[in-house]
């Protein structure tokens, strides 16, 4: 086991802030992309179902 | 562009792999594929990050920084790999004038340059307990700021043409000069960096890979692949819908109100 | 006809003399503004006239790009041109050589000039030279593929610098290394005969290339 303890696996030897920033922002930017191609999906079927009732 | 009426089925001799040059049909499959692709995408980042964390030994001379690497190294993989996929589908689309093709390589363009994005970030992050600075003149790093100006480039131009008839093959041939040029880049820059620092300080003398580390890699570069897959289908979706919504098929999808 | 061509691109050139001698002038403006910016200390100076230089170089190429074809195609003689037995590639290929006579060859008759306020020696002066008459064509030609995909666009000017720049790196880092090479006493060769090289891709590749991108330009 590389930790001994939850603190430890965060504090990341004095590294956190580097470790998670990069994991973080990777995660960020993920959730970002998808929820924005999600986004442009559903808003496209919108104007679909509008276009219809016009 | 659509040939038959519904999907031929599978064990058919009719059913071929240009069946999905139909938008109709690659948004269909797109559909069906997208629930496994994020749980494979899931499953994998869970298993690699367990490997990064707990089973990859720690680095004598880095410490704990260095498991950066393993966002690092498959982001800068993967935004090299969608550059290509991107410069391929976009030539597909201008020589056989497939719309789908096209379409595809747009979907792909805002996912590769995001990886450059995280590529580039972790790779500052990881500089400055390293080296003492957020930034390395180092010739990864150097050449993934330079495919990132491709990408954008790419996506500048396609936005910047209204009309897909013209903007699908100038981004293929943009694409196509770009994918050329990207080792003669990626040679003059290292070859830049080598003479201006002599010794070079580089962020891809990365520790000597021990087993475990290059399993993590492994598997967390699969994982960013299947995520790339799921997030680039779940775009080209709405790119279909978007292009394609004067056909009868994307008409009736919205007449009966699915969400698929 | 390609010499008419080439007539016809110098002849409007020289009938617009501002737009004609606007590269240089930048050239000679920017050059000022390093010495102003870094301080006047002429060791420095010296040393950082090669990489300066070929970056004001790669600037002043993308100056005009945007008007390179936009003239013609407004007034329609650009289809014109365009139509058999006409060549897109020729055309292609003599807008690049006007834009090398216009931006390339009078760079490199000013930085002689250029290499004095800098203080450079004589022998790495003459080899950057060799790298700027090596390298601009080269440019020359990269921005004239980036004109032609980018025709009639709004932000056209911003898209060739975008579209250009990456591309032109290789290009940069072998003429300024170049002469960089020679004041640290290594052989510079290897540099030269890259930028040969990539002369010679650039001349085999990039006007076809342009030429597609008019004639999807224009569909």
């Amino acid at each position: 086991m590389n930790w001994h303890s939850a603190a430890d696996f965060f504090h990341m030897d004095g590294y956190g802030f580097f470790v998670w920033g990069s994991y973080g922002s990777a995660l960020l930017w993920m959730l970002v992309e998808v929820g924005l191609a999600r986004r442009r999906h559903s808003q496209a079927l919108l104007q679909l179902s509008e276009e219809d009732v016009a | 562009m659509d040939m038959l009426s519904s999907p031929p089925h599978p064990m058919t001799r009719t059913h071929r792999f240009y069946t999905y040059a139909a938008p109709s049909r690659f948004y269909a499959l797109a559909g069906r594929l997208l629930p496994g692709l994020w749980l494979l995408a899931a499953g994998l980042a869970a298993l690699g990050l367990y490997l990064a964390f707990f089973k990859a030994p720690t680095d004598a001379t880095q410490g704990q920084a260095y498991r950066i690497l393993f966002i690092h190294v498959p982001a800068a993989w993967l935004s090299m790999l969608l550059y290509l996929a991107l410069a391929f589908w976009a030539a597909i689309g201008w020589a056989f004038k497939a719309r789908m093709a096209s379409l595809l390589a747009r979907a792909i363009a805002p996912t590769g340059a995001g990886f450059t994005v995280i590529a580039l970030l972790s790779g500052a992050l990881w500089g400055q307990p390293s080296w003492g600075s957020w930034w390395v003149w180092d010739a990864r790093l150097t050449s993934e700021l330079i495919l990132l100006f491709l990408y954008l480039g790419y996506l500048a131009l396609v936005h910047a043409i209204e009309d897909p008839q013209r903007a699908d093959p100038a981004g293929a041939l943009l694409a196509l000069v770009g994918v050329v040029n990207v080792p003669i880049i990626y040679f003059s820059v290292r070859w830049w960096n080598t003479l201006h620092q002599g010794a070079s300080i580089s962020l891809t003398a990365a520790p000597r890979m021990a087993e475990t580390m290059l399993q993590a890699l492994a598997v967390m570069s699969l994982a960013c692949w299947a995520y790339a897959f799921a997030v680039i289908f779940t775009r080209a979706r709405g790119l279909i819908l978007e292009r394609e919504r004067d056909k009868a098929w994307v008409q009736a999808l919205s007449k009966k109100g699915q969400a698929t | 006809m390609t010499w008419l061509l080439l007539q016809r691109e110098l002849r409007l050139a020289m009938r617009r003399p501002v737009d004609a001698g606007l590269p240089v002038a930048f050239l000679l403006l920017a050059a000022c503004l390093f010495p102003l910016g870094l301080g006047p200390e002429p060791e420095q100076l010296r040393r950082m006239a090669p990489g300066v230089l070929w970056v004001l170089a790669l600037l002043a190429s993308l100056l005009s790009l945007h008007s390179l074809y936009a003239a013609d195609a407004q007034d329609g003689s650009l289809d014109q041109l365009l139509l058999p037995p006409h060549s897109a590639w020729r055309l292609a290929a003599v807008k690049a050589l006007a834009h090398w006579l216009s931006h390339g060859l009078p760079l490199l008759l000013a930085t002689p000039l250029l290499g004095l306020m800098y203080g450079m020696h004589s022998d790495s002066l003459g080899l950057l030279m060799l790298s700027l008459l090596l390298g601009t064509p080269s440019l020359s030609l990269l921005g004239n593929l980036a004109a032609a995909l980018t025709l009639g666009l709004r932000n056209g000017a911003l898209l060739n610098l975008l579209i250009v720049l990456p591309l032109s790196v290789p290009v940069l880092i072998f003429g300024s290394g170049a002469v960089g090479a020679l004041e640290a006493g290594l052989p510079v060769d290897g540099h030269l005969s890259l930028l040969a090289a990539l002369l010679i891709g650039a001349l085999l590749a990039l006007p076809a290339a342009t030429a597609a991108a008019l004639r999807i330009a224009l569909i």
